[in-house]
Order: C-alpha cells, then sequence, then structure tokens
C-alpha cells in the first residue's frame, strides 16, 4: 500500500514536469506547425541561468523568476530570429517540412555546446527550496518528499494561469485563433506573426519552469533536459499533440506509467515504456487520448 | 467617398491571375462581381484586403491606400473582409467568433452594442451564442461570418461567394441581408458572386469578369438586360 501511494505521488510530480514540457510543445506545434526539438536547449540555458542566479543570491524563488522570463524571452528570439526567417527563405517545396526539424534540432546541438562552453560539462546541483526527505507514514518513509508536492502545486498554478490565460483574455482568444486559422485571424485584426512570437515565449516560458523544477532532483548538465524532451514529446503525442488539456493528461500517464513500471518491474524498463505507450496510442487512437472527434481544440 | 480601383494586376507566380482591372463603387453601393471558376473574383478580394500583393495599380478607399498596409491594418481602416467558404473558426464558440471581428477595437462597452446590433440581425446567433461554431448549419455559418466582419465596424465589406453551398432560401435570406446592410447602415459593398442573378438583383452596380479581364461593367439592370452577359452569366 505504501508502495503504491508513493508510486501515485512521485509518479504525479513526474508527470506534472513532462505535462510542462508537452505543453511548451503543443503551443508551438499547433501555432506554427513546428516541433521545437531546440525546447530542451531553451531550457537548459533558462536552468542554467538559474543555476547562476542560485550561487549568487541563495534564492531559489529569484533563480525561477529569472528562469521564467529567460526561457520566454528565448522563446521569442528563436521564433523571431530563427524561425520567422527560416520560413520566409524556406517557403516550398519537399524541404517545408525538413527545414524545421533540421533547424530546431541544429539549434539543440548548438545551445547544449554554448552552455557547455560557459559553464562546463560536470554535473551542477540546484538545491531544492524544501526538503527532499520523504514524508514518513507511519513507521514507513515514503520516496514522496515536499519537493515532489511543491512541483504538483506548482503546476497546477501554471497550468490554472496558463487556462485563465488562454480561455478568459483577448490575448488568448488572439492566441487560440492565430493557432486554428491564422488568415481568419488576420483579417480580424489580430497580428498574427507578434501573436506567434508571444506564443513561443509562453512556449518558452513553460519548458524553463519544468527545466528547473526537475533539476533539484537530479544534476545539471549539458544534456541533462534532453530525457525531459523525449518524455514531453511522447506526452504530447498521447494527449494529441493540438490540445493543452492532452497534453496534461499525456504528461500524468506517461508520469504514472512509467513510476508504476520502474517500481514494481524494473528502473530498467522506464524508456521502452515512454514508447510502448508511444507505440499503443499511435496504433490505438492516433489522434490521441483526448482528442474527440475533431481534430483541434483549445 | 468611393473605392477606386486602377489597372489592377494580380499574378500568381508566373500566371497573372487579374489583369488590368478598374472600377469604381461609390459609398454606400453594392457592387457585384460576377464571373466564372477561375475568373479572378477570389484574387480580386485577397488583393483588395492585403492578403495577396498586386503586381500592378492601385486601390484607394477615400483617402486610404489599400496596399500600403497588411490586412490587420485594413481592417483599422474599415474595411472588412469575409473570406469563401463560411469564413468562421470551427473550435472557437459563437460569441468568440464575433468578440475577434473587434478584437483590436479599445471600447468595450462600443463593442457589446455592436454585438447587440449584429444579433438583432442574426436572431439565431444570440440563440447559439455559446455553442462552437462547427456545430452551426451552413447558412447560420455564413451569418457568423458576416457577423464577425460587422463587428469591426466596417464601411467597406468584402464578400466572397456568401452564397457558396447554401439551400435557394438560405440565400435569399444572405442576400435580403446584404441589402439591408447597405439600407440601413450605408454600409460599402463588394460581393463576389457565381450565383450572377441573386448578387445583380441586389446590386447597384456589376462587373463581370472573364480569365481576369474586365468583360463588362455598369449598373446592375443593364447587366441585367445585356444579352451577351445573360448568355454567359445567367443562363437564359
Amino acid at each position: 500500500m505504501y508502495k503504491f501511494i508513493s508510486s501515485l505521488l512521485i509518479g504525479l510530480s513526474l508527470g506534472a514536469i513532462y505535462s510542462l514540457m508537452s505543453i511548451s510543445l503543443v503551443l508551438v506545434w499547433r501555432s506554427t506547425r513546428v516541433v521545437n526539438f531546440a525546447q530542451a536547449g531553451q531550457a537548459i540555458v533558462s536552468t542554467y541561468i538559474a543555476y547562476e542566479v542560485v550561487n549568487r543570491t541563495g534564492s531559489f524563488w529569484l533563480a525561477f523568476v529569472v528562469a521564467i522570463l529567460a526561457g520566454a524571452l528565448l522563446g521569442a528570439i528563436v521564433d523571431r530570429y530563427f524561425m520567422r526567417p527560416l520560413f520566409r527563405r524556406v517557403a516550398s517545396g519537399p524541404i517545408v517540412a525538413i527545414a524545421p526539424v533540421v533547424a530546431t534540432l541544429g539549434l539543440l546541438g548548438v545551445l547544449r555546446a554554448v552552455v557547455g562552453f560557459i559553464w562546463g560539462v560536470e554535473l551542477k546541483p540546484i538545491a531544492a527550496p524544501v526538503s527532499l526527505d520523504g514524508y514518513s507514514l507511519g513507521s514507513e518513509v515514503l520516496p514522496f518528499a515536499p519537493y515532489n508536492a511543491l512541483v504538483i502545486v506548482i503546476v497546477a498554478i501554471v497550468l490554472i494561469v496558463l487556462s485563465l490565460l488562454f480561455q478568459k483574455t483577448n490575448l488568448g482568444l488572439s492566441l487560440r485563433a492565430s493557432a486554428y486559422s491564422p488568415e481568419i485571424a488576420r483579417l480580424s485584426g489580430v497580428r498574427v506573426n507578434e501573436i506567434r512570437t508571444l506564443g513561443w515565449a509562453i512556449a518558452g516560458a513553460a519548458g524553463a519552469i519544468a527545466g528547473i523544477l526537475a533539476t533539484p532532483t537530479s544534476y545539471l548538465s549539458p544534456n541533462s533536459l534532453d530525457i525531459l524532451l523525449v518524455f514531453g514529446f511522447a506526452a504530447a503525442v498521447i494527449g494529441g499533440l493540438e490540445s493543452m488539456v492532452g497534453a496534461v493528461v499525456g504528461g500524468l500517464v506517461l508520469g504514472l506509467g512509467v513510476t508504476f513500471v520502474s517500481n514494481y518491474v524494473s528502473t530498467s524498463l522506464i524508456f521502452p515504456t515512454a514508447f510502448v505507450f508511444l507505440i499503443i496510442i499511435l496504433l490505438v487512437r492516433p489522434s490521441g487520448i483526448v482528442s474527440g472527434k475533431r481534430s483541434r481544440r483549445a | 467617398m468611393s473605392l477606386v480601383v486602377t489597372n489592377l494586376s494580380v499574378d500568381h507566380g508566373a500566371i497573372r491571375a487579374i489583369s488590368g482591372v478598374s472600377f469604381t463603387v461609390e459609398s454606400g453601393k453594392i457592387a457585384a462581381v460576377i464571373g466564372s471558376n477561375g475568373a479572378g473574383k477570389t484574387t480580386l478580394l485577397r488583393t483588395l484586403s492585403g492578403l495577396k500583393s498586386a503586381s500592378h495599380g492601385s486601390a484607394q478607399w477615400n483617402e486610404h491606400d489599400l496596399f500600403s498596409v497588411k490586412p490587420e491594418f485594413n481592417v483599422r481602416h474599415g474595411i472588412a473582409h469575409v473570406g469563401e467558404g463560411k469564413s468562421v473558426i470551427a473550435e472557437l464558440s459563437v460569441e468568440e467568433n464575433l468578440h475577434l471581428g473587434a478584437i483590436w477595437r479599445k471600447d468595450k462597452k462600443e463593442m457589446k452594442s455592436t454585438q447587440l446590433d449584429v444579433i438583432e440581425l442574426f436572431p439565431i446567433l444570440g440563440e447559439r451564442i455559446k455553442q462552437r461554431a462547427d456545430t452551426l448549419s451552413g447558412g447560420e455559418r455564413q451569418m457568423l461570418a458576416i457577423g464577425r466582419a460587422l463587428m469591426s465596424k466596417p464601411q467597406l465589406l468584402l464578400l466572397d461567394e456568401p452564397s457558396l453551398g447554401l439551400a435557394p432560401l438560405v440565400v435569399e435570406q444572405i442576400f435580403q441581408t446584404i441589402k439591408s446592410l447597405r439600407d440601413q447602415m450605408a454600409l460599402t459593398v463588394v460581393l463576389v458572386e457565381q450565383n450572377a442573378l441573386g448578387a445583380l438583383e441586389i446590386a447597384d452596380t456589376g462587373i463581370a469578369l472573364n480569365l481576369g479581364k474586365v468583360v463588362v461593367q455598369g449598373s446592375a439592370q443593364s447587366l441585367l438586360n445585356d444579352p451577351a452577359v445573360r448568355a454567359a452569366y445567367l443562363g437564359y
């Protein structure tokens, strides 16, 4: 029973982080039709910046805020000065499908290299703001710690803020309209290019939060967030790639699945589990677990 | 006050889609642009709203040069374009589609009152206000598309094939609404239609396009009486 409860809670906190990464991929995909592999690179940059802030000020929360801002800024820069010129140049032919993949993978490599050049390749820790020691239940000590609880709370707050932003504000309406139908949005007076850059910024911020939240329970290195990218992408596909709700559900399903398999079967099965989920979803329900008949949803 | 299009040419790559087209639409009038598939009607509207760029020529709405800005700014100059094929966003609710039409406007009170006007014009939209647009019928979607355009309080309305794929009764209703927009709100309308008869019957002037060129233009009545137009576009 302890094992079950702790698997459930750990799975949720892991899944919460996957959800954020997944959301950041979905936001970019549905507005730009690009799977942004560079998201892991953007997140690694913002997380190293956070590491630097923690080192100098000792404040995790200041670092958290700085990471969000840095992630948003970086997302906006990648869209405005990298993707937009790319799409202007590469406008037609078979290259259109492959160019963004190559470009974002290349950018991932560049960002990792830059980080390695500045901070070196050795593992760096970011201290958690609350205890990493598990709660005790009777005589048993759960692996679930206050930090895991904090992660769940933070991600829940982020999700609420994002859903209010998207559903209740004019900005959110512009973001959704631009993603669903750029032409109708444009004819309605939405400045679609600027809105898309803003979407990349929000995605960058979500990825940055995932990066800094994932680090205290492990270490930071130039490629330490690559795994998060893989799981975030798997979660996004499980959720149908178009839907933010799907991204969250996909993240939680994956987090729980991976944790249960590693606790009850074997830790070495973490990666295969994720891919088995992915393949099952692609075979059984390729439009994702939350999508209904319609392919796109807010 | 008028829309003046002068010597307009538009290219799709190597193909000339519109060639030396000139016409004027006086303020508060409906101009019907008729022609078969591939005549360049849709291209003409897309160029006027700025979605497509012109190769030659100019278009002025009063003092405003339509080709000087992007479409998202043309709408701020009172020019609204309803695209071909029920141009609504299926994933958004009726209300969100309407709000989208006024999203650039600062005055929220004015937006609310415009929304009431639109719902008075199309009561069915009021009944369906919270529904997703993809639950609407074809006619309701076209009403929503026009309603969204009206939310920007336009002076010049560019309508692309509003009758496309609709039942005859609904087509009649849409045409009567367009007529009332002119009569009651003094809107200027460029109405692109394959349904030449229906369009010319409510229009003040008519322009027949063929292969990107103006074949004949004049008062709508004169086009209706023109034997060549009747044979080519009206089918009697």
